[in-house]
């Protein structure tokens, strides 16, 4: 097993076997997860005995917590200069709360449980991005990022599949979903543990708490956050898509969770294509043109057409979407900050983007309960449109200017490089 | 580890210790496999013994001849193939021996007239329920369809002229964290669309209320006309008067939930939310015509629609045991606040009392 970051393999080369095994660690990890997330609603009403308005509560902290502590995180990665392990614990915590699901009845220890596992999430993500970044060559970014995406969007795919098995093997066997969900995750860990090399990158040099804020709030990363901030903030939570579409075609509740299939196809095939594209004509215009696809999606899903043609568009369209972004963005983010703080730059840049997407959330909702769903869509379309030239104008130069290696750290670029 | 490579991008090397971890890795994976299903093989013998080992309710006689005399309907929770099917005992002796009808339902409401019946299907992970009007020898009289949603609260009119559902709208947990959105329904038994209780005009303080977050569940009739329901408007909940001739609903009392009118028509039993923490509720009876409110003995959170053994006692369903279990009993309680909450019918769920 080598890594060669360096060693310029062109667009055809390999990807780093670093960024291979953290997306088979995430590949587990998300089959492990997802194997959860889909028997959950049907545990806690079903079986717990939990209401729904108990559901909702659960729902809510499993949304809302990992945004919280990705910054922290991406701090500790830095910090210590130990991003791996700061993963491990990351990825460790999310495994155990899988064991806890046995013991834990009732609401409030479930919540908790639930709340361990997205803390663990939160922990994890920014710094086994860095290790990604620091693990790739910079001109392969977007495709090292496309590779770990698919295969970890293969992993979300799985993870419901098996529980199904599960439960048809077992009734009633939500103990022995989570047994083999702990059981698969641990050996994302072990992979983790003994494979994935530990990997330093501030090179001795001790990193101040100081030093992050100045490099996050500094002007290579501050214009990028703005437009990250602008576009979050105009992005309609999918779960919201889906009910639109689930309300205009009084489609059977059966069919739902085929509508997160449909968008996980189409992400998991176009993550490293899209991923490659954004290494070849800029990072900064692929997610633009992401944004351009969530655009399409507002205005399909709020359009006169009705039927399986405009559903699975819109599927196919915010597949996209996701797959010019969510692997594009720390891709982006990681040549603009030094390796030292790399991670929290990341984390920083992920933050804004969770916490601009929950508000445009709160306020969508808050729209379609005013004026309806439709009119709710269109306006977020008139937004987004607005949007997405203001973003195009932060963000240029921010895609495709590598960062002169070494250099970074020592003399970030002066404000407003190109 | 590995720390003397930190500075080496491409640290792990074929050597010696690259091949002792890959093994480790694969005995982790080995030792996992086997672990995983060892524990599925066990789970699953023991779910076929606890099937058969555990305490079946008893059963026996007719219920052709239980349901001659006054009795209650419900739905047999007890271990077993008989799990989920309609049982009937006679409230003489509720606890004793029950009779099994036909009929499988998870949740059922019955008069002398017909029964409705909320059937849960689970396809995937996604449950979705089925209505059926049922004539009195539990035949599918008309289906009323498989809507979206999951269905949880269903009540006849008197005369059975008329079936109220309610369900939860899927999904709407999206929508705002925490809180949930209901769809309640009544429908002409005789035929006919069903009419959609967000469509009605509803008036909180005089004043019509046309807020789109609109909820309505838990409807209890008084007669062929007059029903009892839960409004939430604004942020509240309140117990509404309607009518479904009028299509209009009345704003009464605050913070009702799930409200059963009792059978001489002058008090509402309900959840009462108060100031409890979410998603728990205190069984209560209000007087309609004092507004006068009285918490009942028993102090255990009830997510149930109450319903009544007559004007002094309530009945309504707990979850028994631990969760896991999903054992519910089915427990009575005096409708003054007075006296203790006892059990009812053991391994019951969803009664419906008919005289």
């Amino acid at each position: 097993m080598r890594d060669r970051p360096a060693a310029a393999g062109g667009a055809a080369g390999r990807v780093a076997t670093t960024v291979l095994l953290l997306g088979v660690v995430s590949l587990l990890t998300d089959i492990s997860s997802e194997m959860v997330a889909a028997v959950l609603p049907l545990y806690l009403t079903a079986q717990a005995g939990l209401g729904y308005l108990g559901y909702g509560l659960v729902d809510g902290a499993y949304q809302g917590v990992s945004a919280l502590v990705r910054m922290v995180g991406g701090y500790a990665g830095d910090r210590s200069d130990r991003a791996k392990w700061i993963a491990v614990i990351g990825y460790g915590v999310s495994a155990l709360s899988r064991i806890a699901l046995l013991p834990a009845h009732g609401l409030a220890a479930i919540t908790a449980v639930i709340t361990a596992d997205r803390l663990g999430k939160g922990l994890r993500t920014a710094p086994r991005d860095a290790l990604i970044a620091a693990a790739s060559p910079p001109h392969a970014l977007g495709r090292a990022f496309g590779v770990h995406r698919m295969l970890d969007t293969i992993g979300a795919a799985l993870g419901p599949l098996v529980a199904f098995l599960l439960l048809a093997a077992v009734p009633q066997g939500y103990n022995a979903v989570f047994v083999v969900a702990f059981a698969v995750a641990a050996v994302g860990l072990a992979v983790l543990v003994l494979l994935v090399p530990d990997r330093r990158t501030n090179r001795g040099t001790r990193v101040r708490l100081g030093d992050i804020l100045r490099e996050v709030t500094g002007a290579r990363l501050r214009r990028p956050l703005l437009a990250c901030a602008l576009l979050g903030a105009v992005t309609i939570g999918d779960g919201f898509l889906y009910l639109v579409l689930q309300q205009q075609d009084e489609l059977d509740v059966r069919w739902f969770p085929l509508l997160f299939v449909g968008t996980n196809v189409a992400y998991l095939l176009l993550a490293l294509p899209l991923g490659r594209l954004a290494d070849r004509v800029g990072r900064a215009r692929v997610l633009l043109a992401g944004h351009v696809a969530l655009l399409a999606v507002y205005l399909v899903a709020a359009g006169p057409v009705r039927g399986p043609v405009t559903i699975v568009a819109v599927l196919a369209l915010l597949g996209t979407f996701y797959a010019a972004t969510d692997g594009v963005l720390p891709a982006l983010v990681s040549r603009l900050v030094s390796a030292e703080t790399r991670t929290s730059g990341i984390a920083a840049a992920q933050t804004v983007t969770v916490v601009a997407r929950f508000a445009s959330s709160v306020a969508f909702g808050a729209l379609w309960s005013a004026v309806g769903a439709r009119p709710g869509l269109l306006a977020f379309a008139l937004l987004l449109a607005a949007a997405l030239p203001v973003a195009a104008v932060l963000l240029r130069g921010a895609g495709r200017t590598p960062l002169p290696s070494g250099a970074a750290a020592a003399s970030p670029e002066p404000a407003g490089s190109p | 580890m590995n720390d003397g490579a930190a500075h080496d991008p491409g640290e792990t090397g074929p050597g010696g210790r690259g091949r002792a971890r890959l093994l480790a890795v694969v005995a982790v994976t080995v030792l996992a496999a086997v672990g995983a299903s060892a524990y599925v093989v066990h789970a699953r013998r023991e779910s076929q013994r606890a099937t058969e080992r555990a305490p079946h309710a008893a059963t026996g006689g007719d219920w052709a001849s239980v349901s001659a005399g006054p009795h209650v309907v419900f739905r047999n929770t007890g271990a077993g193939p008989d799990q989920g099917k309609v049982a009937v005992a006679p409230l003489t002796d509720p606890a004793g021996p029950r009779a099994l009808t036909p009929a499988s339902c998870d949740r059922v409401y019955a008069t002398r007239a017909r029964a409705v019946c909320l059937s849960a299907h689970t396809v995937l992970t996604t449950r979705s329920y089925q209505v059926r009007l049922l004539r009195p020898d539990w035949s599918t009289e008309r289906d009323l369809g498989k809507l979206t949603g999951l269905y949880s609260r269903t009540r006849l009119a008197p005369d059975a002229g008329h079936a109220a559902v309610t369900a939860f709208v899927y999904g709407d947990s999206y929508t705002s964290p925490g809180k949930f959105s209901t769809r309640t329904t009544i429908t002409p038994a005789a035929g006919g669309a069903p009419l959609d209780l967000e469509k009605f005009e509803l008036v909180v303080d005089g004043k019509v209320r046309r807020d789109r977050d609109r909820n309505f569940w838990g409807v209890t009739f008084a007669d062929g006309d007059r029903f009892y329901a839960t409004a939430l408007a604004g942020g509240k909940t309140w117990l509404a008067r309607g009518s479904v001739a009028a299509r209009r609903l009345t704003a009464l009392y605050e913070d009702v939930e799930c409200p059963s009118l009792s059978p001489d028509g002058t008090r509402i039993a309900y959840k009462k939310h108060g100031d409890l923490p979410d998603g728990q509720w205190r069984l209560t009876v209000l007087d309609l015509a004092t507004g006068r409110q009285t918490p009942l003995a028993e102090t255990r959170s009830v997510d149930d629609q109450p319903e009544w053994l007559d004007d002094q006692h309530v009945l309504y369903g707990l979850q028994s045991g631990p969760m896991a279990a999903r054992t519910t009993d089915v427990w009575v309680a005096d409708a003054d606040g007075g006296g203790t909450p006892s059990l009812f019918i053991p391994n019951a769920w969803s009664p419906a009392v008919v005289r």
